[in-house]
């Protein structure tokens, strides 16, 4: 399925500097209600800064980012994770001496306990591992686990939109494969929207419906997913040789 | 980690080299046979070397004593402490020798197993403990005027020392052990507490310790959030320089602003804490004599022990609620990772003035009991050395454990003041020998073994808050050493 049209997250002409030196250089992003939009890019062209500036730290200098009609550039991190947008951060971030229970209650931990069980079964259905490892530290996970530790926590407070960033960082093919068909399926069954961070261009343009190329914090493309793949410069800059 | 069965002791951090070679030492040993000779030889040969240093080192250090004398420096030879010091030396590098450094399995290695062993026995262990010390604690006074009726008061006293540093130890581990914020000026609240006690009562008749504790504690809470709020930002290293400095500047307030708080004098005449408004004195309208029993002095001493071992209680039995709650789940994780905390919505700032706030006013609390019980009070009672045991006795006791805390507490401030007690050192190093000026060496020794054998704390296991089925202890043998840090 496609977005319905509707704007759900839109990044406007955005710049974000870590003190004087400038990250992204007026960006625009759009995310639809329904989508999977990923955002592909080499090391350090700014993907994780535009991801960290959606969720207020760091703020955007300049431009303007609105979420569900309401303006949210100036908002502190925790204020906008009221709002309905999750994260599942960069490096994944898990807190690594709580169980995975622990864990994932963490994530719910703005939403109204009485959806906790129910949250925590769908969460398993998606992940029946972190089931498994229910008691296990955090800490003691594998890298695949901690990664799906990390997005059913995102999922725990029962978002809107979900970001992702580079969930297939240091993980074996088969597990970066399980991980993205788990975010087909959150799309495809709940209609969540994800916005997703990747260098795992092929996978991710594969599974996103449409598809933008950051370059030294500038948007270069933007396309359909398939269209991407397509493009020469893409398939020169981040798929031949990198293929999996 | 969970899949691999390795015989490697959680304690035992030495390389698998070592590991591997102690172990075939252990299958084979007739090949180890011939070179014990050599063994023996060596040590000898690296204890007399070892011996010679101190000799050399000790000869002005130990062995010459130098006093002030009229017409210049008077110099004493000391050849007996230089003699002891050499041969302490020697015997305790020979024993390293056979016993550590080249023995195939060497006396720390088992002795962290053993305690390894220990921990691991911990589940039953440590609730039937905890059962245990809880009940030796409610019939402690009971216990030392029945069976110690001549020192009575001198071992309650020191439960009372012990109870209050318990009660410090549970209000820092909040801020410490349980919100990972490093604070090394936690005496700074120990003193609001106390000052606002001792200034209350002063300037305003009626108000009895009773009154005032909760006051005391409100008071050591605002200080808390005051504190919390300027350092929000800061981590680690840079916030415990900043908390240090924030005791420290508490206390020369208290040094300095002597129309208010006496300065150096201190503040006297703290009014005693009464039972429901009975004064425990001697004759007419005392506590004794309101119930018909004889008055003894002890009778004062009982009842501090329970006001402190009640306070006490009051601290674990909140840190153990909140634990369980929101607040204190949002605590850990904080301590595990801030941006993941924010990332999911957890308002930092407001969760680490909680902690802040919540440590110190136990913190207020226990201040106030230590004035009601001193009934004087003066800046030299909040000094860092004290922020410095409480802190040792989280460290120690394991961050984030309630019953290591109790433990730590009792280990250390027992232990100094059992090293009172050492009067036939002084057989050994002549009359003028103190050994509570050694307590710190003794102490600091005593850290670096307990770090070295547990390098989380005596008990650094983290029971889970929450369970979904079956409880399972997740134990910090599962956890390769450093990782998650």
């Amino acid at each position: 399925m496609t977005g319905t049209g509707e704007t759900l997250l839109s990044v406007r002409g955005v710049e974000t500097y870590y003190g004087k030196i400038v990250a992204l250089r007026g960006v625009d992003v759009d995310v639809h209600r329904g989508e999977i939009v990923t955002m592909i890019g080499a090391n350090g062209a700014g993907k994780s800064t535009l991801m960290m500036t959606i969720c207020g730290n760091p703020q955007a200098r300049t431009g303007q980012i609105v979420y569900d009609g309401q303006d949210i550039t100036a908002m502190p991190t925790h204020e906008i994770m009221h709002l309905g947008i999750a994260q599942s951060p960069e490096g994944r971030r898990i807190f690594p001496r709580m169980t995975v229970m622990e864990n994932l209650q963490m994530g719910a931990a703005l939403v109204d306990p009485k959806h906790f069980e129910n949250d925590l079964k769908k969460v398993f259905e998606l992940f029946p591992r972190l089931k498994e490892r229910i008691g296990q530290r955090g800490g003691t996970l594998s890298g695949g686990e901690q990664q799906m530790l990390a997005i059913g926590r995102a999922l725990m407070s029962r978002p809107k939109l979900l970001l992702l960033d580079e969930p297939s960082l240091g993980l074996a093919p088969l597990i970066v494969k399980q991980i993205f068909d788990a975010i087909r399926e959150l799309n495809k069954n709940e209609g969540l929207t994800v916005f997703l961070v990747e260098q795992n261009a092929f996978h991710a343009l594969r599974l996103a419906h449409r598809g933008y190329v950051m370059v030294n914090g500038n948007i270069t493309m933007s396309g359909t997913g398939a269209e991407l793949l397509k493009r020469e410069e893409v398939r020169a800059a981040y798929l031949e040789g990198g293929r999996h | 980690m969970a899949g691999a069965k390795t015989n490697v002791p959680a304690a035992s951090n030495r390389p698998a080299g070592a590991q591997r070679a102690a172990e075939r030492g252990r299958q084979a040993p007739n090949i180890v046979a011939a070179p014990k000779k050599n063994k023996l030889k060596d040590s000898l040969r690296d204890a007399a070397t070892a011996a010679m240093l101190v000799a050399v080192l000790g000869l002005f250090f130990i062995g010459v004593r130098t006093d002030i004398a009229p017409g210049g420096l008077d110099l004493k030879m000391r050849w007996t402490a230089w003699i002891v010091s050499i041969l302490v030396v020697f015997g305790g590098r020979l024993a390293l020798n056979m016993f550590v450094f080249q023995a195939h399995t060497p006396a720390t290695q088992t002795l962290g197993q053993k305690i390894g062993q220990l921990g691991a026995a911990a589940p039953g262990l440590g609730k039937w403990l905890m059962r245990a010390l809880f009940a030796f604690a409610v019939v402690l006074p009971f216990f030392f005027t029945t069976f110690f009726p001549g020192k009575d008061r001198q071992f309650i006293d020191l439960a009372i020392l012990i109870m209050t540093y318990i009660m410090l130890g549970w209000g820092l581990n909040i801020v410490v052990g349980l919100a990972g914020l490093l604070d090394l000026g936690y005496v700074a609240f120990y003193a609001v507490g106390a000052y606002s006690f001792a200034l209350l009562a002063q300037h305003f008749e009626f108000i009895g310790f009773w009154v005032a504790l909760p006051l005391a504690g409100m008071l050591a809470a605002l200080w808390g959030i005051i504190l919390g709020f300027p350092v929000l930002r800061l981590r680690g290293d840079y916030l415990a320089i900043v908390t240090l400095a924030f005791g420290e500047i508490i206390r020369i307030v208290l040094l300095n602003w002597y129309q208010f708080t006496g300065g150096p004098d201190g503040i006297s005449g703290i009014p005693k804490p009464t039972f429901f408004g009975l004064e425990l004195k001697r004759g007419e309208g005392g506590f004794a004599d309101f119930f018909g029993i004889e008055y003894a002095p002890i009778q004062r001493f009982i009842f501090l022990y329970y006001i402190i071992f009640f306070l006490a209680l009051l601290t674990n039995f909140v840190t153990m609620r909140l634990r369980r709650l929101p607040i204190g789940r949002a605590w850990e994780a904080l301590r595990e990772d801030e941006i993941a905390c924010r990332s999911l919505g957890i308002n930092t700032r407001n969760t680490k003035l909680t902690a802040f706030a919540i440590g110190a006013m136990f913190g207020g609390f226990a201040g106030s009991f230590f004035a009601t019980r001193q009934g004087f009070i003066s800046p030299e009672s909040f000094t860092f050395l004290e922020s410095a045991i409480i802190l040792a006795i989280v460290v120690l006791g394991g961050l984030g454990s309630q019953i290591g805390v109790v433990i730590a507490a009792v280990v250390m401030i027992g232990g100094i003041e059992m090293l009172r007690n050492l009067g036939f050192l002084s057989q050994v190093f002549g009359p003028g020998f103190d050994p509570v000026q050694y307590r710190m060496l003794i102490f600091g020794m005593a850290m670096v073994l307990i770090m070295v054998w547990k390098p989380r704390g005596l008990v650094s296991t983290r029971e889970p808050t929450a369970v979904l089925k079956e409880k399972k202890r997740i134990d910090a043998d599962m956890v390769a050493q450093g990782e998650g840090h």
